[in-house]
């Protein structure tokens, strides 16, 4: 069904998830802004509608790999969001156990593969889940998000090759927001598209307005249904922009204001809202109500967060190999501190 | 001159050698318009241009590749990578590409390029932006490697790298990019690749370091001189070549050893200077070498964690202690 003839509460409930994203992340900026984060946070805001649109099609038996700009992704996929907010504060509670920073996060039993900072190679790992689902005759999906900069790196070409080659149930999820760090798109390829490559690994490339949720849940339902029925891997662009700096510590200077003004109108929570409003009815007290339920959940992520402890020190050495490998990490303190070396002991 | 930061040390040495050298230029992700993500490029494009400072989609393979290429053609590229983590991605034309070339064609072919990265921990970075990899290509023959502690060296270092023939990793530890700082000289001078400096005298004990671990060195020293020991520090500055008749005359003088660095405890460097030692100075030791290191764990993020793994001054302290009462 395409998606503007979608039901009101599956309509509703993608804006809904949009919403919650940009909150939850102005809640983070926020929290950053207090010295509760210690790294660097990456916001989305503006890119919303690109985890809404393509994870609203995906069953619990499906994968994710998201990245670093994906905060609405996990929501998506079901982490609970006290979770996540203790993940991103470097708390016990989080699923890295506060081992690794911000959404560098990962889950099972939701099953999603957690990002590294290394751009676009978890592009390959997800191709092997997707390789894994083929194996077993299964049709579930595998999904992986990068950025237009991240693919530029070799990763993306080997791991599109190999999902292209066996037909993998592989969606992969482009989000051009037009700038890598600094570097404008023009400089990070001669040609307009990520899309366009596509073609090249023997697979379909979609380019869609990214800041309407619809196009980009309508260009995710054919690739969904092709992966699911065996016809392998597709390649959805979605253009879009980024709003915010890199990061939070980024004032980027280098994105020209008028740019910056112009995207502004095609804000796609706005745009959504201007076409619920006119179509299904959407109105301020329904928002209201979102705002509301939205505002709780995350009073109470952030106490949550807040008030969950940090992990030992000590659990630093845990989870380098399974427990029982009798593997101990060589820390000075650690053993000097446990067994102090009194001269005469050793057999020099 | 003014005090000035390791990074700003580092920004001046690309600027004069670039100034010195038409065929030296800088490449790598957003160093140019923007300066680098540390800032270390800040004002190379304006005042050398698109030609010579060279913006790269985020590709470290191509970075590295291309900047060997350009080595071969008679160019002197400094490559940067904007964190020392994500120097796996251009791994294979470092090691097999760069460090080989030379060998491969009988000394036809030098690679005469600098790659550049920050390293190391100590700003919650995660396990992404905190590694020091350095023995890594410390252990790939053809390939030097330098680790600055402060801004004088490291502007001197990176000088010397930019004029040597062969090609050099130069990794800069974040955690003092804006800690360290003091007056330069006015004039051009290059510090060698390949010589330690002693950084203090000293009688009873030699502590060998590098890179951020020098800072908590000398923050151990002070203390333990308040005890009357006399510890003699060496910063290595070069991993490769290793500087052996200064780290020798050292050990041969105080007959005990610390060797203190941040990266994961084995097969780190200190472990290759023990195993030296045990060959060549076995008769001048009083007691075991011991190692202050990081856990063989990968870099946590939480700063409890962050902190726990970290070697750090009382590590330090305690490593003396255990050999001055052994
Ligand atoms: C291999 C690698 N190189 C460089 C970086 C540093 N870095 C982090 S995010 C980023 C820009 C990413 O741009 P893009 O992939 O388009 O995603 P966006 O941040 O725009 O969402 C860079 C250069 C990195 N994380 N990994």
């Amino acid at each position: 069904m395409a998606a503007k003839d979608l039901p009101k509460d599956k309509l509703f409930n993608l804006y809904y998830n949009m919403l919650l994203t940009r909150q939850f992340e102005d809640r983070l900026s926020k929290l950053y802004r207090q010295g509760k984060i210690f790294g660097g946070i990456f916001l989305s805001t503006g890119q919303e509608a690109i985890p809404a649109g393509t994870c609203a099609h995906l069953r619990d038996d499906d994968v994710i790999s998201p990245i670093h700009r994906d905060l609405g992704a996990f929501l998506i996929k079901g982490m609970d969001p006290k979770i996540l907010m203790a993940q991103i504060l470097g708390k016990a509670t989080g699923p890295s156990k506060g081992r690794d920073s911000f959404l560098h996060a990962g889950s099972k039993k939701l099953g999603i593969i957690p990002p590294t900072s290394i751009l676009a190679s978890t592009i390959p790992i997800a191709a092997g889940v997707a390789f894994t689902f083929k194996l077993r005759g299964k049709d579930s999906v595998a999904v992986s998000y990068f950025g237009e900069g991240g693919s530029n790196r070799g990763d993306f070409h080997e791991g599109c090759n190999f999902a292209g080659i066996h037909k993998v149930p592989l969606v992969l999820i482009c989000e051009n927001n037009k700038y890598a760090y600094s570097t404008p798109v023009e400089k990070e390829m001669a040609i307009c598209c990520v899309s366009y490559r596509a073609e090249s690994y023997g697979f379909q490339g979609l380019l869609v307005d990214g800041n309407d949720v619809l196009a980009v849940y309508d260009a995710m339902q054919i690739a969904v249904e092709r992966a699911r029925a065996g016809g392998g891997p597709t390649l959805i662009e979605c253009m879009t922009y980024r709003i915010r700096g890199h990061s939070e510590h980024d004032e980027a200077k280098y994105q020209p204001e008028a740019e910056k003004q112009e995207w502004k109108k095609k804000d796609p929570i706005t745009r959504f809202k201007g076409f619920l409003t006119e179509k299904a009815g959407f109105g301020e007290s329904e928002e209201e109500e979102m705002l509301k339920r939205i505002s709780a959940i995350l009073d109470e992520a952030a106490q949550f967060a807040l008030d969950s402890p940090f992990p030992p020190g000590e659990s630093a050495l845990e989870d380098v190999f399974a427990p029982d490998e009798g593997v101990r990490s060589t820390h000075l303190t650690i053993e000097s501190r446990q067994k102090p070396v009194v001269s005469g002991e050793t057999n020099l | 001159m003014p005090e000035i930061t390791m990074l700003e040390a580092i920004r001046l040495a690309m600027k004069e050698e670039m100034e010195r050298d038409e065929s030296v230029l800088v490449l790598g992700e957003d160093v140019g318009i923007y300066g680098g993500a540390f800032r270390a490029t800040e004002g190379l494009y304006d005042e050398f241009g698109p030609n010579r400072v060279i913006d790269t989609p985020i590709s470290e393979s191509a970075i590295v590749g291309a900047a060997l290429g350009m080595a071969i053609m008679g160019y002197r590229p400094i490559a940067e990578i904007q964190f020392a983590d994500f120097i796996t991605c251009g791994f294979d034309q470092i090691v097999n590409q760069t460090a080989t070339l030379r060998y491969r064609t009988g000394g036809e072919m030098p690679a005469p390029l600098v790659v550049r990265a920050p390293s190391a921990a100590g700003v919650h970075g995660g396990l992404y932006h905190s590694q020091s990899p350095e023995a890594w290509f410390a252990h790939t023959p053809g390939l030097k490697v330098v680790v600055p502690s402060s801004a004088y060296d490291a502007k001197g270092l990176l000088k010397a790298a930019i004029r040597d023939d062969d090609p050099v990793i130069f990794f800069e530890p974040k955690f003092l990019y804006r800690r360290a700082k003091e007056n330069l000289p006015e004039e051009d001078y290059i510090v060698p690749l390949g010589k330690a400096k002693i950084l203090k005298e000293g009688g009873d004990v030699t502590i060998i370091t590098y890179g951020s671990m020098v800072f908590h060195c000398r923050s151990a020293i002070d203390k333990l001189e308040a005890e009357d020991l006399s510890i003699e520090l060496i910063d290595l500055r070069s991993i490769m070549p290793l500087d052996k008749s200064t780290i020798y005359d050292s050990v041969k003088k105080t007959n005990r050893v610390i060797l203190a660095y941040e990266d994961h405890k084995t097969l780190g460097i200190g472990a290759e200077i023990a195993a030296l030692l045990s060959e060549e100075l076995f008769e001048y030791l009083d007691t075991p070498i011991i190692r202050v290191a990081a856990p063989d764990t990968p870099i946590p993020y939480s700063p409890p964690l962050e902190e726990f793994y970290l070697p750090n001054e009382q590590d330090v302290i305690d490593a003396v202690h255990r050999v001055i009462e052994y």
